[in-house]
């Protein structure tokens, strides 16, 4: 079973943080582990999950969007029909659950698209806990709606203008805060990502897309599905679609990273495609970086997948060659963007664009009786004035 | 195998019944020849040791000051192999001890094996790795080891008891007590109780402690010294390199208030 008591996934992983957080790190990895086997917890979570944030969320079958593709059928696993749009509620309730339960009493988290922001002040508002988000300033401006959408739930939101102003400065600037709140404080990281417990807790928490997708395709196909995508920020809705599946050896799947302007181009985050293995924020992984070795600068179309790093998990499964990890461009991701909404009335975020992009290219490669489940992790109101932008641009 | 410079100036203070003082700078802010000159001028106003932070992009350990810093170093072009470059011109002029105060990833890309070797062979003395606790640091301390660099590492009010004991076995040198939970920077006074840890860490661990984060003034310093064996202040005096800059003076004003900090621990 992985991780190691150490949080290590082969060589990734681990708990890479200045002193002052070990101990809670610890604390909180016996209060998961403890609260994590404990019925009343587990309840707790399955009412919350089913009552207010919606699941089991459908697995539909696009067939217009298949007919198109003249090859494989395409299921989508509709995350974005999560309450607050995407997958990352699932994470911020059991969080948010087990915060309570450790008797903090606010938390905090980082967002980069503001998704997993949003999901937190949500929780937020449900469960009576205070609640900052640290956003960088320049995805602040991307994703205007969201921070609107945080405030009006009840949370501060401050603007981080330290480094790239992206989602890793957010992400310093709440481990700067935890750092200095801990006994009070929660942090929320919302993907699988940084120090162990975390990569593990937001996996587990994450799961269930997978745990329902399998069941959900065997009860409409009666068979495995031949090919599972995801598009991989942190990785966490990746994850949770890859992981009740990894025991099921014909299932191949693919992660799709953001190749933002090309990997040419040094304009992009595709740590697979040009990172070199380094420590960021708290955990060991695949890490775009200098020749100095100072954290590169990423970009991306969507604020999501925007990150230097990826969750350690991830670069096993790629080791292990379990998972193939692939990009595609800010302008594939569009095409994926545009397509979805024509063919098929769903707006994907942009970042489960880039999943849909993948599948336009694949699924006529393949046979007419095979199955892709591609993970609409969340929906595209949030991106509809960046995407009208540069389509505008465009004509 | 030479004697480490550091291990012989705790030494040398027990021994007159003194306690030390640590400064910190971010080496290349506002670039590396203001750094080299600066720890020249610190060596010769009485400083014990003298940290230099090696800048990263992502100081998630630092406050606003220090990240502030670590931004100016970067812009100026410093990179983990021109801080090491400088150590070796400053042992042309002062033997004062240097420990290295970085992050892990521009040490993991460097090679940790290259990284020991040119830190030995440039005139460095220890590390302190800020985000690689004892649980990550097999390969690190084995090679520090075998070089005879120090090998510092902090603990924190949240640090349990069995965790003092991990990183006092881990620390040589000393062991870096940190006096408050958050990140580097200044404050107005000293969170209580310090005093108490300070004698536990000790006790438990046999090791000089010093005690940093936060201590902004001689007075605040003089305090710290009643209790720890050294003290360290960072931020308060990046504050004065960001405040002069390029400035002729910089040098002059920055050891005019470090030999402050000196005159107020050494009393």
């Amino acid at each position: 079973m992985l991780p190691d008591s150490g949080g290590h996934f082969g060589p990734y992983g681990g708990k890479y943080v200045p002193e002052t957080l070990m101990s809670p790190l610890r604390e909180l990895e016996e209060a998961y582990l403890k609260y994590k086997e404990d019925p009343d917890f587990q309840r707790e979570l399955d009412y919350y999950l089913s009552e207010y944030a919606g699941r089991p969320t459908p697995l539909f079958y696009a067939e217009r969007m298949t007919q198109r593709l003249g090859g494989a059928k395409v299921y989508l696993k509709r995350e974005d029909l999560c309450h607050t749009g995407a997958h990352k509620i699932n994470n911020t309730i059991g969080q948010a659950l087990l915060a309570k339960r450790m008797g903090k009493s606010r938390i905090i988290a980082e967002t980069g698209a503001g998704q997993h922001g949003v999901a937190t002040a949500t929780v937020a508002a449900l469960f009576g806990l205070e609640c900052e988000i640290y956003m960088g300033e320049e995805d602040m401006r991307r994703q205007a709606l969201n921070v609107f959408r945080m405030r009006l739930l009840g949370s501060k939101v401050t603007p981080v203008s330290a480094g790239s102003m992206t989602l890793k400065d957010a992400i310093s600037e709440a481990m700067r805060d935890w750092v200095t709140n801990v006994r009070t404080t929660h942090y929320i990281l919302g993907s699988v990502l940084g120090a162990h417990p975390y990569p593990m807790m937001v996996r587990d928490f994450q799961k269930i897309i997978g745990a329902e997708a399998r069941q959900q395709i065997l009860e409409k196909e009666g068979k495995l599905p031949a090919l599972l995508i995801a598009c991989v920020g942190g990785g966490s809705n990746a994850i949770g679609l890859f992981y009740e599946f990894l025991k099921d050896k014909e299932v191949a799947m693919i992660g799709v990273e953001a190749g933002g302007l090309g990997i040419e181009s040094g304009k992009h985050a595709a740590r697979f495609a040009a990172g070199e293995l380094g420590v960021l924020q708290g955990c060991m992984s695949f890490v775009l970086q200098t020749d100095d070795g100072q954290i590169g600068l990423t970009h991306s179309v969507s604020a999501g997948l925007d990150y230097a790093s990826v969750g350690p998990e991830h670069s096993h499964l790629r080791d292990m060659k379990r998972v193939e990890y692939t990009n595609v461009t800010d302008e594939e991701a569009l095409e994926g963007f545009q397509l979805l909404s024509n063919i098929e009335g769903i707006i994907p975020a942009l970042e489960s664009a880039h999943a849909v992009a993948h599948a336009v290219k694949i699924a006529p490669k393949m046979k007419q009786d095979e199955n892709i489940i591609v993970n609409l992790s969340g929906r595209g109101d949030k991106d509809v004035q960046v995407a009208s932008e540069i389509l505008a641009k465009k004509r | 195998m030479r004697s480490n410079r550091i291990t012989a100036k705790f030494e040398k203070l027990a021994r007159t019944g003194k306690k030390g003082f640590i400064a910190y700078i971010t080496a290349g802010d506002p670039d590396l020849e203001v750094t080299r000159r600066l720890v020249i001028e610190f060596d010769r106003i009485g400083v014990d040791v003298v940290e230099l932070g090696v800048p990263f992009s992502d100081p998630l350990a630092d406050g606003i000051v220090n990240q502030r810093a670590a931004e100016r170093a970067l812009k100026s072009g410093t990179t983990l192999q021109r801080v090491l470059d400088t150590v070796k011109q400053i042992r042309q002029d002062s033997q004062v001890p240097i420990i290295l105060f970085t992050y892990f990833n521009p040490v993991h890309h460097f090679g940790l094996e290259q990284f020991v070797a040119d830190a030995l062979e440039s005139g460095v003395d220890g590390a302190l790795v800020l985000d690689l606790p004892p649980e990550e640091s097999k390969d690190y301390k084995k090679l520090m080891d075998m070089k005879g660099l120090c090998t510092v590492y902090l603990l924190a009010p949240t640090s349990t008891d069995d965790r003092i004991d991990l990183i006092s076995r881990f620390s040589t040198g000393f062991v870096y007590y940190v006096s408050r939970e958050g990140v580097t920077g200044v404050q107005e006074k000293m969170v209580g109780g310090v005093a108490a840890v300070v004698e536990k860490i000790r006790s438990r661990s046999g090791k000089p402690v010093a005690v940093g984060f936060g201590i902004a003034t001689p007075s605040m310093a003089a305090e710290v010294a009643s209790y720890a064996d050294a003290v360290v202040v960072g931020s308060a005096i990046v504050q004065r390199i960001e405040e002069k800059g390029t400035a002729p003076d910089v040098i002059e004003s920055v050891s005019g208030f470090v030999a402050e900090l000196v005159k107020a621990v050494k009393r």
